[in-house]
């Protein structure tokens, strides 16, 4: 099944192949910043003295302070690499979650048909028609009061913009796909409507989802800075965050202090950029209509030497070739 | 043919595998939206309209026609695939009779152990995802019959009996890298392995090349021999049916049209319909030439089917009492159209009128206007002189001038019913011979 | 748009040596390989064989409606002039004019959202211009009306239509520009029996009504018998047998040609026949004879000399080594002679 999964990607070529070698890289390296953060950064996310020693305050990027410092006494080398942690969480659960409830969602709907339906499409219709940034902020506003302002609240306010998409992807290759002989197959050998929903549409209605989730992570990414930036994600004691440390710089970068936004604004550009692009990448081997075939040159052999040497024919009626 | 080694063991019983009465299943037509949003009636399609047969163990029944004519739907409502609007579809299982058509889902799922289906589309019948020992394993699976090793090896020997062999160079490969007959070979090999009674092979051989039809065909006759198999072939092609099949039944616009021992059938076929698929069969026959006297048009609409027999419109040997109305009016008028010239259409067309009045199925149709009624009735009178051996002109009752314009009456009609007709069943108003041609009540 | 004067009995169509080959990762698929024809003017020749052996790709080939990556050469004459040295451009000028295409699948080719008298009037726009507008209805009309399509039905939209009625507009609409050579492309796969009898009708009478020349291309034999005058058989990009569709029917000379009458289900059937193995794959074709591997009659000679293509007395032409030495055309050796040992052809090989 996996290796009938990386068939297409290993067989890209051409402009595909280097938009996923490039995503990869890129997002490689935020994943082992995440992974690494406790041992790569000189102090903790939220760390304002070391040996009790206090921190400058806005000290200029230095030797001892790679990006330097920001207003509230933290090293900002720290908080991105630390922030890379809390955008990569916040994605993985959000596209996980959102992932999970849309496509089991998109199955039953798609499947079911009927009301159950034509409910599940008005809501997910609804929830789609809302600005995505302002939805993140009400879910994220009711969460925070329940679940208190940490990742976990700000990755199932994202889940919740997110899971229209996939509903509807699911949904409606699941009713074309439902209609298929091998569905009307597996009715007929007995199986049971979870059966065929699990064994026979699963594995051909989640073809696109790779696709979708990777473009949905960059998206998600955005949303939980843009979350941070409006002061409605996750706690600055809680963890780090771009959005966050760019809100607190930009009072700071009127006054020249380049620093303290520039970096975290980086690593959110950068970290955009390489996911769209394992995005775009997918979306190129995996979409049959917009992978293209590499097409040879075709050398024909000069006539008489072809097939056995044999001179060719003469023309259709009368006159043969003699050998 | 092999023999039936079935068919004598289980003489207590009745001879009867299935009995089929008056089984009706009917589709709701899907209206545009705007119909449905003010919810107005689209009609029905009668994908199967009343149709009673006997299926005997072991034997092959063809179920044989064009698209359309509902065989397929009949194919699946014997295995309660899809639901019958009305009527009985009685299995005799070992156990007891049980009604399909009346049987819950859970039933039916308890059912499918007996009761099998192969499908036209073998590229389509195989989930694309799964490799081919799971999805030939997965029947054993569902009913909890097997697992593990035991599946595994039941897997293989199904494989094997179908032809797939060696199993081991087959079970880890998806339907994708199969051929053609490979898969559909995988797919009969599924629908064996839990030892079903019943069959219904829905054209399986017509996707498949030509070299590899004859091989498919041969080993189902071969596993129906070994595994006591009875079979319901569906098909279009007659030739195969032939071959293939102890009976058939020929069916035309959800109804059996004509029922008997495929011997009976090919030797002397009785419904004009019948003679008309044998007669357009493309033979490879360098003596045959392309046949002259076909029917003319295609199947008609099946939601809404011809009064009086179905295939009176079409039929070289319609007479009187076949079920004449207003739709055939309209094609008599069209062919002749073709036959004119651009001027004389335009001139006839205008006198006439819009033809899309005659679309709704009557026994009485106006055409032309009241102050062109004379010239109409004139045109008509010219039309049947061109041609007066058009059988719809016996169905006219008369055609009368009036203020509206020029009005055809049509004789009443009569809806043959299936009956006895030297070894068959015949529906058809000239069979058996005997019957009186005088009109009966009762029209569509 | 001249009438071709039928009275120059030369072939409209000329093929001679016609390769296609198509490029893919693992090398050139030898789709078409080697084929020598000719066309008479009103005259209908079957194209047949197996899935795969090319029929469809020579059918394009000659309309030059190849995909990109598909190379062609040989000799293709049309009334004289070589097609395969057109440029893109002139040779889309001569489809529609000249050379006509009619396609299995009638409804993927008509504009949904336009009238049948708009496809017509398009069509004669682009290739006749200056005709009035009445005079298109015209010839449109008369068009229709040989197809058997009543007038009444001019401004109706093609889903208006019954499947065999979109296949006879379709074949209408190649016509209305009485091109002297028309491909169709398996034109009655998706018909019912009776319906696919009425177009192999209207197309064994288009020579009377339009003086046209049919490459007809289908896997059924039948059809062949009953509407062609003549018939090719395709084995693996190669014609191996071609002549006329009686005699050729009647005393196959191929034994791919006989094998596949034989297994063709038919109403005269009553024991089942098949030919073992598949097609070979194109990118690696078998050597010497294609068809030897699976043929009953192959000999020695059959898996090391390739035949070429003879006139044989009967009339016919084949390339087959068996046939030659049956019909006393070449003395093989004792060696040559010998039966070929076959591989066991199993269910792996299968189509």
């Amino acid at each position: 099944m996996l290796s009938r999964l990386l068939g297409p990607i290993r067989s890209t070529t051409g402009t595909a192949r280097w938009l996923l070698v490039a995503g990869v890289a890129i997002t490689g390296v935020f994943v082992l910043m995440a992974l690494l953060a406790p041992w790569i950064t000189p102090t903790d996310f939220a760390q304002r003295s070391v040996d009790g020693v206090k921190l400058p305050k806005l000290a200029s990027p230095s030797g001892e302070h790679w990006f330097g410092t920001n207003d509230q006494f933290y090293d900002i080398f720290s908080r991105v690499v630390w922030g890379a942690r809390t955008a990569l969480t916040v994605i993985v659960l959000s596209v996980l979650f959102s992932l999970v409830i849309g496509v089991v969602l998109g199955l039953v709907s798609g499947y079911v048909g009927g009301w159950t339906d034509r409910l599940l499409v008005f809501l997910t219709d609804a929830l789609y028609a809302f600005p995505s940034l302002l939805l993140a902020i009400v879910f994220s506003f009711v969460l925070s009061n329940a679940l208190g302002g940490g990742v976990v609240a700000a990755a199932l306010s994202l889940t919740v913009v997110y899971i229209p998409q996939y509903f509807r992807v699911v949904r409606n290759t699941t009713v074309s796909a439902r209609e298929a002989t091998y569905v009307e197959a597996a009715r007929a050998i007995g199986a049971k409507d979870t059966t065929i929903m699990s064994r026979y549409l699963f594995g051909n209605v989640v073809q696109s989802v790779p696709v979708i989730g990777t473009l949905n992570a960059a998206d998600a990414l955005a949303t939980l800075a843009g979350l941070g930036f409006l002061g409605f994600g996750i706690q600055p004691n809680e963890a780090a965050e771009w959005g966050y440390d760019i809100e607190r710089a930009l009072d700071d970068a009127q006054a020249g202090v380049w620093w303290p936004a520039i970096f975290p604004g980086a690593a959110i550009a950068l970290l955009v950029i390489g996911l769209t692009l394992i995005g775009e990448g997918l979306n190129e081997t995996v979409n049959p209509a917009l992978r293209r075939r590499r097409l040879q040159e075709v050398v024909m052999p000069a006539r008489g030497l072809a097939t056995s040497g044999v001179a060719a024919a003469g023309t259709a009626d009368g006159t043969e070739g003699e050998r | 043919m092999p023999t039936k080694p079935e068919a004598t063991a289980t003489a207590v019983a009745s001879d009867s595998l299935f009995d089929v009465e008056e089984l009706e299943v009917h589709y709701d037509l899907r209206g545009g939206s705007l119909a449905r949003l003010f919810g107005r009636d689209t009609g029905v399609v009668r994908a199967v309209d009343g149709v009673s047969f006997q299926l005997r163990r072991g034997e092959v029944l063809g179920l044989v026609g064009e698209s359309g004519s509902g065989k397929t739907t009949l194919g699946r409502a014997l295995l309660g695939l899809v639901r019958p609007t009305s009527g009985a579809v009685r299995y005799h299982a070992g156990q007891g009779p049980v009604d399909i058509a009346t049987s819950s889902n859970r039933e039916l799922r308890g059912l499918r152990r007996e009761l099998q289906m192969v499908f036209q589309d073998p590229n389509a019948a195989l989930n694309p995802s799964m490799d081919i020992e799971t999805a030939v394993g997965h029947p054993l699976k569902i009913h909890g019959i097997a697992k593990g090793a035991e599946l595994r090896h039941r897997v293989a020997d199904a494989l094997e009996r179908v032809g797939l062999a060696p199993a081991e160079r087959y079970m880890s490969k998806y339907p994708s890298d199969l051929s053609g007959g490979q898969k559909q070979r995988a797919v009969l090999a599924r629908a064996v392995i839990l030892g079903p009674e019943l069959l219904v092979a829905d054209e399986p051989i017509s996707m498949l090349d030509m070299s590899v039809r004859a091989k498919i065909l041969e080993l189902m006759l071969g596993l129906k021999a070994d595994l006591g198999l009875t079979y319901v072939y569906i098909t279009h092609d007659l030739a195969s049916a032939k071959f293939f099949c102890d009976r058939v039944a020929i069916m035309y616009l959800g109804r059996i049209v004509e029922i008997g021992p495929t011997d009976e059938i090919f030797a002397s076929p009785k419904h004009p319909y019948t003679k008309a698929l044998l007669a357009a069969i493309p033979e490879p026959d360098p003596e045959r030439m392309v046949p002259r006297d076909l029917p003319r048009g295609e199947i008609p609409d099946a939601a809404k089917p011809p009064m009086g027999c179905h295939f009176h419109p079409r039929c070289p040997e319609a007479v009187a009492q076949c079920g004449w109305e207003s739709r055939d009016l309209r094609v008599l008028l069209e062919e002749h159209w073709t036959r004119r010239d651009p001027a004389a259409y335009e001139r006839e067309g205008d006198l006439v009128g819009s033809l899309d009045k005659l679309d709704t199925p009557a026994k009485e149709a106006t055409l032309g206007t009241g102050s062109s009624a004379a010239e109409v009735h004139q045109l008509l009178d010219r039309i049947r002189g061109e041609d007066p051996s058009e059988p719809l002109w016996s169905g006219v009752e008369e055609v009368v001038e009036g203020p509206d314009g020029v009005s055809v009456r049509f004789k009443a009609g009569v809806d043959p019913a299936l009956r006895q007709s030297d070894g068959v069943e015949v529906a058809c108003i000239h069979h058996p011979v005997s019957v009186t041609l005088e009109p009966a009540r009762g029209d569509g | 748009m001249s009438v071709p004067t039928t009275a120059s009995s030369g072939p409209v169509v000329r093929a001679e040596d016609v390769r296609v080959w198509y490029g893919t990762e693992r090398g050139p698929v030898r789709a078409v390989d080697g084929v020598t024809f000719d066309l008479r003017p009103g005259e209908i020749l079957g194209l047949v064989g197996e899935s795969g052996c090319g029929k469809s790709t020579l059918g394009r080939g000659l309309l030059g409606l190849l995909p990109d990556g598909a190379k062609m050469d040989g000799a293709l004459e049309f009334r004289g002039e070589n097609l395969l040295t057109l440029s893109k451009r002139e040779l889309a000028e001569r489809r529609g004019v000249d050379l006509g295409m009619i396609f299995q699948e009638p409804l993927t080719r008509l504009n949904p959202l336009m009238r049948i008298s708009e496809h017509f009037r398009e069509t004669l726009r682009t290739h006749e211009p200056g005709l009035s507008k009445a005079e298109m209805d015209r010839r449109a009309l008369d068009v229709l009306r040989r197809m058997g399509i009543p007038p009444t039905r001019y401004r109706s939209y093609p889903h208006e239509f019954s499947g065999g009625m979109r296949q006879r507009l379709m074949i209408a609409l190649a016509l209305v520009l009485r091109p002297a050579f028309v491909v169709a492309d398996e034109p009655t796969t998706a018909l019912d029996v009776l319906v696919e009898a009425q177009i192999i009708r209207i197309l064994h009478d288009l020579r009377r009504e339009f003086e046209t020349s049919l490459l007809l291309i289908t896997h059924n034999l039948g059809i062949v018998a009953e509407a062609c005058d003549r018939v090719a058989v395709m084995y693996a990009g190669e014609i191996v047998e071609i002549g006329d569709a009686r005699q050729v029917f009647s005393d196959p000379q191929h034994p791919y040609t006989r094998e596949l009458l034989r297994s063709t289900i038919s109403l005269s059937t009553t024991g089942l026949h098949y030919i073992p193995g598949a097609p070979p794959d194109l990118v690696e074709p078998p050597p010497a004879c294609k068809f030897h591997p699976r043929c009953p009659d192959a000999m020695q000679v059959c898996a090391t000399r390739w035949p070429a293509p003879v006139q044989l007395p009967a009339g016919s032409r084949a390339q087959c080594w068996a046939a030659e030495e049956r019909n006393r055309l070449i003395r093989l050796t004792e060696d040559e002679r010998r039966p070929l040992e076959r591989r066991e052809l199993s269910v792996a090989d299968e189509a």
